[in-house]
This record gives C-alpha cells, structure tokens and sequence, in this order.
C-alpha cells in the first residue's frame, strides 16, 4: 500500500480525498495490523519462557513438523503440475482445452470443506474406494495421504495461473527458434522455456506454498485432528484455543503468522521482476 | 542445396492453404516469396523448416526426403519477422545456442565456440553487443542477432520470415544490402518471405508470386513487372485501374481510350480486361471523350487524379505535377485516357487465376 504521487485535483476534492485516505488507513489498521500485532503480544503475554515452551511443546513441534512436511510434497508436486497444465494449454491445441482451463480454476470456487468432504466420501472407510483400500491394508483418510491429496486440490491452481498468461502472451515462436537449431525437447524446456517463466514460476510457489501451511477447512475433514499424528498447525492452533490454553494457540498461530509475513514479503520482492 | 517441391498441399480447418504447389530451387539461389497476406508463403516456408507439414505432396533437399526429417536434423537457418531472441541470453549465449545444443559427440569444445561467436560477431558488426541482452537493443540490431544465431550453425539453407517487416524503411534498406552481401559472402542457398515488391525485387535472384495457396509466377523482377501471368499478379503488382475493352484481331478497343501504344498480340476476340497501373494512364484534354475529371490531388512530386466515365466506371491516373498539361487537366474537365502499357486478360478467364498461367499476354512498348 503505497500513497505516493497523489493526485492533484481541484480544492474541494482534495478534502475528499484526504478523508478516504483516511479512511483506508484507519481500516486496515482495524481489521488487518492490530490482529496481527495482537497475536504477538498474546503469545508473548507470559514473556519469552512460556512461549519458548509452548513452541517446543511436542505435540505444537509435531504440528509444525507435519505442516512442513505436507507443504515439502505438495509445494513440489503442483510446481510440475502447474507447469505441464499451462505448457499443455498454452502451446498447444487439442480437444478439451478449454475444459482443463475450467477444470484448474475449480478449486479456487469450491470451498476447501466440500472438497474435503467429497475425498472422504471417495477414500473414506465407507466411501466409494474404502473397501478396496482397506482390502490392500492402504490408510488414506484420517492420515497423511488424506491430508495430502486435500492440501494439494485447494492449491492446485495457484501455479499454473501464475506461469499460464506469461507463456501465453509468449507464444511459441523462441521454441520454435530453438527447434531449428537443433535443440531436443528438453533443451528446449529447461534453456528456453522454463528460464522465460522462473520469477512466476517462484512467484505461484511462494502463493502456493502460503496457502499450503495455513489450509484449515479442508483438511480439518480428512485429518481426523489425533494428536501428534494427524494434526497440522492451524488444526492445532484450534485444538489449543478448545482447550482454553490462549498462549499457547497464539504461539502456534504467531508461528503460522511468521511464515504468512515471509510469504507476503517474498511476494513483494518477486512481483517486481515477474 | 536444391530445393525440389511438388504437389504440396496445407488445409488449417476449413481453409485451403496451399494448394498444390511446384517449385525447383537450384544451390546458391536467393529466392523471394512474394504475396500478400493469407497467400500461403509464410506456411510454405515453415513447411521447409520442419515447423509445419503439409497435408500431402513431395519436398525432396538434394534427393533427400524432408518430410521425414525433423525440424532439429534439417540443419537450417531460420530467421523470425519478431526475431524470437532468447531474452534471458546475451548477445553473446544466443549466437551460441545452436552450437551449445548439439549432441555431446559433436558439440564443439568451449573455446571452439567462443571463437566461433567472435568470428560471427565481426562478421555481423555488432561486436560491440557482444554482452548485452535483446532487450538492450534496438529492433535493426535484434535483427542482426536473429540472423547471427541462425547462421552459427552454418546452416545449409537459410529461411527467413518477413525479416525486415517490423523496421522502419531506412533500416530496411540498409539490412537488405547487407543480407544481399552476407548471402554472397556464406553462399548458402536463401528463402525469404515478403509483402514488399520493392524488397523482393532488389533482393531476390528470383521472385515466386503466390496468391491464394497458389505459385501465380515465378521470374525475375522485369517480367513480373511487365509481363505478369494472371489477373491477381497484374493487380498485386500495381495495375490497380481495370477497364472493360472489346479484342478485335488481338487489338483491344473501347471508347474513349487511346490503346495505339499497346502491342497486338495473339487473343481471341470478344470482351477482355485491360489491367493498368495508374501512372501508366495519360489523360488528354477532349471535350467528346466521356471521361472526366472528378477531383485531383497532389502529394508533391506527382497529381492523383480521379476519372469518371459516362457510365458510372472509375479510373485513377498518376501524371507528374509539373508535366505541361497538367494545368489543362482541372476538374470536370473532358478527356480521353491513352494507355502507356496494360496487361490483358480475356473477361472470362479473369478470376481462375491457374488456368492463366501460361496464356499469352498483351504488353508494354512505353512509346516515350
């Protein structure tokens, strides 16, 4: 939010346009700075001791731990996903591209609670897949694969529509350069293609990655939130303010907070060189 | 590298691109390909690289067949209308792509190819560039990078899309001099595609006309000029006034049209199409002749004038500003148009541009 080079407009309007200024710096003081310090200063209520204990509590670490490693798989599989998905739509033309255009988008239209449920109903004891599953001794819902595959549809999108309109607007004429100076497919992709679109590329990891961690609705569905097993650290962060012990959901949550502030500050710096 | 093509055809969709095509390029030639858009050219062209395939027909280089070859192993220089420069690359990596890219066992040592892209950037005179990027650049420079990268792999026939298109004139001229003499300094057998006749012409050893999916002509830049094939040439190449005339003993005649100065020739008699390019037409003051003078512009050096026959038809002719009679020739004033040179073409063939190919044609002797 930057208020530089204001506008210089006619006496009356100026007013006008201080008071809304105003106004939105008033706002998200209110709705979106205060939290945030507010956060900070309850898990820091009981000074450093506490909070150092309650982030090295090891159900918190564990939390912390399955966060990490969910975000490690998922971050890495819709990077490659992204890429094939707006490679596919953007140099090339084949029967049903529209459709996988609409298809990549739906995740950002459902909420994250039914998707979670339609896994459980598909994967789940009783669901359509569950005998089978069972059958082969294959635990899905209510364990990490559960909380995987969640994770993964809520931010399948994130890459590919970050990395899709650069390569659109590209085209296809520097692969085609590189065709006829002898370059194979994958010289192509790794010194042609993928270098165009690196900073979008990181750009829609960094996006990925925030919503990733922080995803709540659902994976709260599939995990079944059994301590020290199945809960990631927004579920624990839940768990911990059930239990009424506030300082050590804020400590989880300022956790959570840090990596939300390091995302936005990537972001920043990576939005310039997109 | 000869170049033999035959019956090639291209259909996108609904669209016929080309439409079975025959054209023999000899070794060393410098060859223009000149239509307008949707004529087919640029698709003939990736059709030679190996960037498009043709529905059905032959491309044979030096007896070998290309349609089974892919575009990475026909070895070719192809240059791009937007240069298609690698913009993460300087100068310097993009002129050395096509040598970084080669299979282990026959890539080049590193400094094998640094001195290959010192030589090229000598060659080209842009060694100043050597460690800028594209973007760095101006679009007379990109170009001479885009041909760089496409002439590093020493390749055996070069292509080259529109290359000049998207410069501005004075930088068109000075490029096309200079790719006339890289052409001769490497030797290697050159395709270029254009719009521009002027281009095509100062260029090209020989120019191929296509209009439609179809080669219209191929010859050298006087015989198109003066001689042209069919009704689309005669139009593409300038002859824009049309005016209906009647062949008697292979002579074309019409009311209010001084047609001496035009050869006879061998046409069957009945209705033609007379095909004229303005400057081409000289109006001469004469108060019975049923044309006349509708409005009349300068743009400096020559006078556009408008003419309008009794019958409604129009006629446009271009006569030199200070030529003597130009002040007699004011608006509404009566004339009779005497035709420097025209192409005809009998009525009924005019629009099935094939068949035409080879049908005599009426030209020319510029009496002054």
């Amino acid at each position: 939010m930057t208020i530089a080079n204001p506008i210089h407009l006619p006496g009356q309007s100026r007013m006008g346009a201080r008071v809304l200024i105003g106004v939105a710096i008033v706002l998200s003081i209110l709705f979106i700075a205060a939290p945030l310090v507010f956060i900070f200063v309850r898990a820091f209520a009981r000074g450093w001791e506490v909070y150092l204990a309650n982030i090295l509590h090891p159900m918190t670490l564990h939390a912390i731990w399955l966060t990490t490693i969910t975000a490690l798989i998922v971050v890495p599989l819709n990077v490659g996903f992204g890429i094939a998905a707006a490679w596919a739509v953007a140099k090339h033309r084949f029967p049903g591209r529209g459709l996988l255009v609409t298809m990549i988008e739906i995740p950002y239209s459902i909420s994250p609670i039914i998707a979670g449920i339609c896994y459980l109903l598909l994967y789940g004891r009783q669901g359509l897949l569950g005998p089978w599953l069972q059958a082969n001794d294959l635990q899905v819902m209510f364990a990490l694969p559960g909380i995987v595959l969640v994770t993964m549809f809520v931010t399948a999108p994130f890459v590919a529509r970050e990395v899709l309109p650069l390569m659109q607007a590209q085209g296809t004429e520097q692969e085609q350069a590189a065709v006829t100076l002898g370059a194979n497919g994958w010289q192509i992709f790794r010194r042609v293609t993928l270098p165009n679109i690196r900073w979008a590329l990181l750009y829609g990891a960094v996006l990925c990655t925030a919503r990733a961690v922080g995803e709540f609705g659902g994976v709260s569905v599939v995990s079944g939130n059994i301590r020290g097993q199945t809960n990631t650290l927004p579920l624990h962060v839940e768990l911990l303010f059930n239990d009424l012990n506030a300082v050590g959901a804020f400590a989880a949550a300022s956790t959570l907070t840090l990596i939300a502030i390091l995302a936005l500050f990537l972001k920043a710096a990576l939005e310039g060189r997109r | 590298m000869a170049i033999s093509i035959s019956g090639l055809r291209k259909r996108f969709g609904q669209t016929d691109v080309l439409r079975g095509l025959e054209l023999e390029i000899t070794k060393g030639e410098l060859v223009a390909l000149l239509g307008p858009s949707g004529s087919g050219k640029t698709t003939l062209l990736k059709i030679i690289a190996g960037l498009e395939w043709p529905d059905t027909g032959r491309l044979e280089v030096d007896g070998e067949n290309w349609l089974e070859l892919a575009a990475q192993d026909r070895r070719i220089g192809f240059v791009f209308q937007h240069y298609a420069l690698f913009p993460h690359m300087s100068v310097r990596d993009n002129l050395a792509f096509g040598l970084t890219v080669r299979p282990r066992a026959q890539r080049p040592g590193k400094a094998v190819i640094a001195a290959k892209v010192q030589e090229l950037l000598h060659f080209l005179q842009i060694t100043h560039l050597a460690d800028r990027f594209p973007g760095q650049l101006s679009g007379g420079q990109r170009q001479r990078v885009a041909l760089g990268r496409a002439l590093a792999i020493e390749p055996k026939l070069l292509l080259l899309d529109e290359p000049f298109g998207a410069l501005d004139a004075a930088i068109r001229r000075d490029l096309r001099r200079w790719l006339r003499g890289v052409h001769e300094a490497t030797g290697s057998t050159t395709i270029f595609v254009t719009h521009d006749q002027e281009e095509a012409f100062e260029l090209a050893d020989r120019v191929v006309v296509m209009g439609e999916g179809r080669i219209e002509q191929i010859g050298h830049a006087d015989t198109i000029h003066d001689h042209p094939a069919s009704p689309f040439v005669a139009r593409f190449m300038g002859a824009t006034v049309e005016l209906p005339v009647t062949l008697q003993a292979g002579r074309p005649e019409a009311a209010g049209l001084d047609l001496q100065a035009l050869a006879r020739r061998a046409l069957p008699d009945g209705p033609a199409t007379l095909f004229v390019r303005p400057e081409d037409i000289r109006p001469v003051p004469d108060s019975a002749a049923p044309w006349r003078i509708e409005s009349r512009m300068s743009n400096g050096a020559h006078l556009r004038l408008v003419l309008r026959h009794a019958t409604g038809a129009e006629a446009e002719a271009d006569i030199p500003r200070r030529a003597v009679q130009a002040e007699a020739l004011a608006p509404g004033a009566s004339v009779r148009l005497r035709v420097e040179a025209g192409a005809i073409f009998p009525a009924e063939r005019q629009g099935t541009a094939a068949t035409t190919v080879s049908q005599p044609i009426l030209k020319l002797e510029s009496s002054k």
